[in-house]
């Protein structure tokens, strides 16, 4: 086993090439974290206010997050590529088969999954912990600040939820960005590929890069997580 | 029924008669007209509350008589169905909420301390106001010290003991010199040593500063210590407020006796009314109560337990009255004991049920026990008469 590891990744290295798998590997980083990116920008705002506010459909939007959040990935790539299909309705804007809507349908897999986490995160907090920090003298943003402070953890769990959604997903990708070399083929495609032509050991070399990464990824967000910024400002 | 509500400082400004159109200038704070609605229910109907400068409201009441929604709503930070809350004259709503909120100090239950270290939870309403930081550590670090928790700076605050973390609350309130301090049941998670120490120290404080104070209390002993007036809720409604010492001595209303601890609460009618003397029928024995009532005016006589003192008397010897200035005098049989500390709480049945408290050593001194009769008298001037409807 060992044995046919090491010959995975020799293989791998022979096969694709040193400069494929670095492409390969960077684009994977690159599409995946710009998607995780634009899904935190847009779910931990929203979540904070679904979190905080309360009107009259407000279980019924909870429940669409929710379910949101097991979105089956295929079912977005097949959304997407309609969408931005030649002769779809987006069709003129050119993008399917590009980068950009690879990180689209991953902007859509991984934002139900910070929304809702995050939803989750600010609901466990105790509701006077908001009527204290406003009873201090707080402004809205100062209050949303301390709020995002006092749930660090879970929010950046979310973080890595939103992540892991998207850097592992691999429908969406082949459907939306088509699998094509030096342009849209990434760690998970690669590998389906690779199987797709018996070439098992280049496949597992390939899912050994994208596991690393993945630890990488999660490990520099636990290691931050873990820290604890409130832990070290004892001189403030 | 008063919902016409004055509080004053210990300046003692001449109160102001009866309601005006404007918020009265004079007042720090003032509630005017207010409600709050809780699905379809009003949970808080305050008609005027004012609080004035260096003042200290004690509010109390049973659970769920509205006091924190009261508190929460002079913090601005409850939705008013109606009403509105004005502040040195000014009225306080959107827009103005924020500048508001940093003239007070807010105290809840709970010390609802920050994941951070003491010094960063202390500091935090300072910040919040643009408190350049070399202004910052000496009054946090002045304020800890005046609290007792100095040496807990720099500690994370999730590793402090309830006691410290509320002292630590009470010093992240004080420490913005605020014009108006709201503390809800502020001792409520300590255990009764430090809740104490806390009350000595918070009495000083607050006579110290000359601050504004809103307590909210369960405990009327606190309500006592604290208070310049003692503002007592009931359903949502204060139904009376006063200094502490006339609400103990004359509640309005047989919610209020009940609350304030008037055990006695006996419903007759007033038969006769001489020189300010008023003699009540109460299911046959007379009272005689120091009031103006006329009569024919149905009455509740309120007594309070300690008002009342016990005589031992033999049994089988025809009641006698004995020496005593107390002009009531009522023969009965002790029909429950019950110990309260270093009290006993006994029921008299005669006729009507009457409760006393004496000490232990009294108790046992006059060989007290359930079945014995006993005298028990009480002053015409510690009868207080609420009329009654009908």
């Amino acid at each position: 086993m060992i044995g046919s590891l090491a010959d995975g990744v020799q293989q791998l290295l022979a096969g694709l090439g040193g400069a494929d798998l670095v492409e390969i590997t960077l684009l994977s980083l690159g599409v995946s974290g710009l998607a995780t990116a634009i899904s935190l920008l847009i779910g931990l705002p929203l979540g904070t206010w679904l979190a905080l506010s309360r009107f009259r459909s407000r279980g019924l939007v909870l429940s669409v997050v929710n379910t949101g959040m097991a979105l089956p990935p295929v079912v977005v790539g097949l959304f997407v590529a309609f969408l931005l299909w030649r002769s779809g309705p987006l069709g003129d804007l050119g993008l399917i088969y590009s980068p950009s809507a690879m990180v689209i349908a991953e902007v859509i897999i991984a934002t139900p999954v910070i929304l809702g986490l995050t939803v989750a995160a600010l609901g466990q907090l105790d509701p006077r912990l908001r009527l204290q920090l406003m009873g201090l003298g707080a402004s809205r943003w100062q209050t949303v600040w301390w709020l995002w402070r006092e749930t660090r953890l879970p929010l950046l769990a979310a973080l890595m939820a939103g992540f892991g959604s998207v850097i592992s997903e691999v429908g969406a990708a082949m459907m939306v960005g088509g699998n094509i070399l030096h342009q849209t083929r990434v760690l998970t495609t690669a590998i389906v590929v690779e199987v797709g032509r018996g070439e098992f050991e280049k496949a597992v070399g390939l899912g050994i890069v994208l596991l690393a990464l993945a630890f990488a990824v999660n490990g520099v967000l636990t290691w931050a997580q873990q820290r604890g910024p409130g832990r070290q400002d004892a001189s403030r | 029924m008063t919902d016409l509500v004055e509080i004053r400082g210990p300046a003692g400004q001449s109160p102001l008669a009866g309601p005006r159109e404007l918020a009265d200038p004079a007042a720090l704070v003032e509630l005017r007209d207010a409600v709050v609605v809780r699905g379809a229910r009003p949970v808080l109907t305050i008609d005027r509350l004012a609080i004035a400068d260096g003042a200290t409201l004690a509010l109390v009441g049973p659970n769920g008589a509205g006091k924190s929604t009261l508190l929460l709503a002079l913090a601005s930070l409850i939705r008013l169905g109606r009403g509105a809350l004005s502040f040195r004259g000014m009225p306080v709503g959107r827009g103005t909420e924020l500048a508001y909120r940093r003239h007070i100090g807010l105290v809840l239950p709970d010390p609802l301390l920050l994941d951070t270290t003491v010094f960063a939870n202390v500091a935090a309403g300072l910040r919040f106001r643009g408190v350049p930081s070399a202004s910052v550590r000496p009054r946090v670090t002045e304020w800890l010290g005046r609290l007792g928790v100095a040496h807990l700076h720099d500690r994370p605050a999730r590793q402090i003991s309830s006691g410290e973390a509320q002292r630590v609350s009470l010093a992240r309130a004080l420490v913005l010199e605020p014009d108006l301090l709201l503390l809800d049941e502020p001792f409520a998670s300590v255990d009764a040593a430090t809740r104490a120490r806390l009350l000595d120290d918070l009495e000083g404080l607050l006579r110290e500063t000359h601050v504004a104070c809103v307590i909210v209390t369960h405990d009327l002993d606190e309500a006592v210590r604290l208070g310049d007036r003692m503002a007592v809720m009931v359903a949502g409604r204060i139904r009376q407020v006063d200094t502490p010492e006339r609400v103990l001595a004359a509640p309005v209303d047989e919610d209020v006796a009940t609350f304030v601890g008037a055990e006695t609460r006996l419903p007759g009618r007033v038969v006769s009314s001489e020189e300010g003397v008023a003699v009540v029928d109460v299911g046959g024995s007379q009272v005689e109560a120091v009031s103006a009532l006329p009569p024919g005016r149905a009455v509740l006589c309120c007594l309070r337990p300690e008002d009342v003192t016990l005589w031992s008397v033999d049994p089988g010897a025809v009641p006698t009255k004995v020496v005593s200035s107390a002009r009531n005098q009522l023969t009965g049989r002790v029909s429950r004991m019950v110990a309260q500390g270093s009290l006993v709480r006994v029921s008299i049945d005669c006729g009507a049920t009457l409760v006393a408290t004496i000490t232990r050593a009294s108790a046992a001194d006059m060989g007290l026990a359930e079945g014995a009769t006993v005298l028990a008298t009480f002053k015409a001037s510690a009868v207080h008469l609420i009329p009654l409807a009908g």
